[in-house]
């Protein structure tokens, strides 16, 4: 194990998954009961788009895909407030155009290739320093900014119409969640890839719903299972030599099951009681 | 002193007006009660008041200010019709719930801080609980826990906006009987939103009786013996009679 540790490219996986991790698990919690659990997966599909720009124009695919992908998150916010949909209708709009625009920028720049299957499936053994300081610093940020806003977001999302009345500016709030959940699908698809960065926000966050009664808790446990998903899936990635994004989504699962054993159990135990 | 000012206000949400023309004035210390029959406009009346609204004509004042200026929300309190519909599986303790409005207000945070959470508890008979997850709580207590998360920002003026709805009448006794305690010795001024005439009939001491327009504004008393009072009570208009 130390000896892995040693690998400088291990050690900028590790830091990068964690730092998604948290970020992930932390907006994950906001977003399930918002009733917006989709919105990683709706946001993973443009940043597709976003990447195959980058490559049909030659420019950074991450820094399209971030551009790409904020545009497309104020672009869902105002098609579900002024178009009058339903639900998640403008998520799946928005997530099919951008996989269409995605597969037919990426073909007309012959860019169906590997670094394409690396934004695509995840490649995070082989995340550069830059990402890595780019996904710390997000981590960091997103944190600091729920801790700020910690009391408003959470009357926001349990009673949106009361926390207005009480004076907290719900737009603003929800612009600043849809724009750190776009940056953290961007960074994250370097991690796991766009295909599963949506399960990284949603399972975590849904087995600290399982077990949790307290909203800070639920925060711990979301925290914890993504952290652990994240470490122990890439050890066993460089152990059996399997794709670490296929072991961090499958002991996500994991987790989310225990949990929901857990939560069983307790119930089962509390009626005897 | 008039704490709310509704001047000539009217609303439609596209299709026909849902309100025409209302002007009303609520004063501090006012106990009323806004009914009308189902879809009358009680509750965008309340959302109109309240901002969450805006009207297609007339505008409104709260303490004094039109209310695109007015900024002192901490000083009105908002109990919703949904508030009886929790998400069971929100992980909030009652802690949790009644400090989300106080945290949410810098200027009431600072002055108050976390004692204030655990008094507005203990005004609403909740302090024991305030550990418990809201979800598990009955619907009564679940009101009472709204409550005090609308009291915890110390109000002048509170909107309730049908509180008792699908709650038993042993609990709404003891509901109201808060109310009148808040109203009577904490001068707190209460909108209640209802179409429960018995209720009317106990607590109130101001009747507000909407039917697209303003057909009733004045006191109890004078409403249960004017012809509106009468015609509601014979035509039924969805409203429930009876003593508590």
């Amino acid at each position: 194990m130390e000896s892995l540790l040693a690998y400088g490219f291990l050690q900028r996986a590790l830091l990068a998954g964690l730092s998604i991790a948290v970020a992930c698990a932390v907006l994950g919690l906001f977003l399930i009961l918002r009733r917006d659990a989709m919105i990683g997966h709706g946001l993973s599909h443009v940043a597709f788009a976003g990447v195959a720009l980058g490559l049909f124009l030659n420019v950074m695919p991450l820094a399209a895909a971030l551009a790409v992908s904020a545009v497309a998150a104020v672009g869902m916010m105002k098609l579900k407030d002024r178009a009058g949909l339903h639900g998640d209708t403008a998520i799946g709009i928005l997530s099919s155009v951008g996989m269409a625009v995605g597969i037919l920028l990426a073909t007309m720049a012959r860019g169906f290739n590997v670094e394409l299957m690396a934004y695509l499936f995840g490649d995070i053994l082989a995340i550069d320093p830059l990402e890595v300081a780019l996904t710390a610093g997000l981590a960091a940020a997103v944190l600091l900014l729920v801790s700020i806003n910690y009391a408003k977001l959470l009357f926001m999302t349990f009673d949106r119409e009361s926390a207005r009345v009480s004076g907290v500016r719900v737009a603003r709030l929800d612009a600043l969640l849809m724009m750190l959940t776009a940056v953290t699908v961007v960074l994250g698809m370097r991690v796991v890839g766009i295909l599963l960065v949506a399960a990284l926000i949603v399972i975590p966050a849904a087995a600290g719903l399982q077990v949790a009664a307290r909203f800070k808790t639920a925060v711990a446990v979301s925290t914890s299972a993504a952290l652990l998903s994240v470490a122990l899936g890439l050890l066993l990635a460089l152990e059996l030599d399997i794709p670490a994004s296929a072991a961090i989504v499958i002991l996500c699962s994991i987790m989310f099951g225990l949990a929901a054993m857990g939560k069983k159990v307790r119930s089962r135990r509390s009626r005897r009681a | 002193m008039d704490l709310i000012g509704v001047r000539g206000v009217s609303f439609s949400y596209g299709g026909p007006a849902v309100l025409a023309d209302i002007d009303l004035v609520i004063r501090d210390g006012d106990f009323l009660a806004l009914i009308g029959p189902n879809g009358s406009g009680k509750t965008t009346l309340v959302k109109i008041v309240l901002g969450l609204l805006e009207p297609s004509r007339g505008s409104v004042e709260i303490m004094g200010r039109p209310i695109g200026e007015f900024r002192d929300w901490s000083l009105v309190g908002y109990v919703p019709q949904k508030a009886t519909h929790v998400d069971p599986l929100f992980p909030a303790s009652v802690e949790e719930v009644v400090a989300m409005a106080l945290m949410s207000n810098t200027k009431a945070w600072k002055a108050s801080g976390r004692g204030e959470i655990r008094r507005a508890l203990r005004r609403v008979g909740m302090e024991d609980l305030r550990r418990s997850p809201i979800g598990r709580l009955s619907g009564g207590q679940q009101q009472r826990i709204f409550i005090a998360r609308a009291l915890v920002t110390s109000p002048r003026i509170l909107f309730l906006d049908e509180p008792t709805t699908g709650v038993d009448a042993e609990t709404q006794t003891s509901f109201y009987d808060l109310l009148d305690l808040l109203n009577e010795e904490e001068g707190i001024t209460i909108v209640l939103v209802t179409h429960d005439i018995g209720i009317v009939n106990k607590h109130v001491s101001q009747v507000a009786c909407l039917n697209q327009r303003l057909v009733y504004h004045g006191s109890h008393a004078d409403f249960c013996r004017s012809e509106v009072f009468r015609d509601m009570v014979t035509r039924g208009d969805h409203l429930i009679a009876h003593e508590h």
